[in-house]
């Protein structure tokens, strides 16, 4: 993986564990949490911006169309869990804010293998 | 207090999963048919078909369509438990989500309609539904 990926996870594992003592003690998230979303989702664009430009050099045997699909694809993640999760202030709304932080490196995982066929 | 219905609590969680996996599948269904459509025409539909499957699944849990969901679901499991005993665990081109019980997605297609249904049975015994 890229070092941008690992300082990713990286945030995207303490935002996670955070989230569930958040949950645990019924609390809502706050601003820390929603500012280091927005960061999280800064690096994907920064990660968007470096894999195209990548792609610019020698990929030999890189499936392109499922790499770039990966990359945007990603961009959706986190503010779609926003929206659905804030229309619900309970637990569960900070659950699904859970599972869209880790689906994050999931994602790491497939462009990386996408890229070191 | 909420009430009990197919988007709140729990399902809240469980509508954003469904999301989640009717982007993926649909966005991959989408490359494969777009980009190698002749190797595997109908594995590609298939894998497309079940992008349409999740999308429908999100679509009537967030939107309270019980039935829909129920039907939607059931598909779904048939899917996964049909395409799961068909495919190859050995194959490393993976048509959809579903191939090899969901294996590539950390067995989650396989849990999801089972949490599905289970979700429909837990609120539709406590409430009555709307539709």
């Amino acid at each position: 993986m890229t070092s941008l990926q690992i300082a990713l996870t990286a945030l995207a594992v303490v935002v996670a564990l955070w989230l569930v003592v958040l949950i645990a003690r019924d609390r809502q998230p706050d601003d820390w949490v929603y500012g280091s979303l927005a960061l999280l989702e800064l690096g994907l664009v920064v990660q968007l911006v470096i894999g195209l430009v990548r792609l610019g050099g020698e990929h030999e045997g890189v499936n392109v169309a499922a790499y770039v699909g990966y990359l945007v694809g990603s961009l959706v993640i986190l503010p779609a869990g926003f929206v659905w999760s804030v229309g619900e202030r309970t637990r569960a709304g900070t659950g699904v804010l859970l599972v869209a932080v880790a689906v994050i490196p999931v994602l790491f995982l497939r462009i990386h293998q996408l890229w070191s066929v | 207090m909420t009430e009990l219905s197919t988007r709140h609590g729990l399902g809240r969680i469980l509508v954003f999963v469904y999301g989640v996996f009717a982007l993926s599948a649909t966005a991959r269904a989408l490359v494969q048919l777009a980009t190698q459509a002749s190797t595997a025409p109908v594995a590609y539909t298939l894998s497309l078909f079940s992008g349409i499957v999740y999308i429908v699944a999100t679509w009537a849990l967030a939107t309270e369509r019980r039935r829909v969901a129920l039907v939607t679901i059931c598909v779904e499991l048939t899917g996964v438990l049909v395409i799961g005993t068909l495919s190859h665990p050995d194959d490393l081109d993976r048509a959809s989500v579903w191939s090899d019980y969901g294996n590539g997605y950390g067995f989650v297609p396989l849990v999801l309609p089972l949490l599905g249904l289970w979700w429909l049975w837990r609120i539709g015994r406590s409430t009555r539904p709307t539709d």
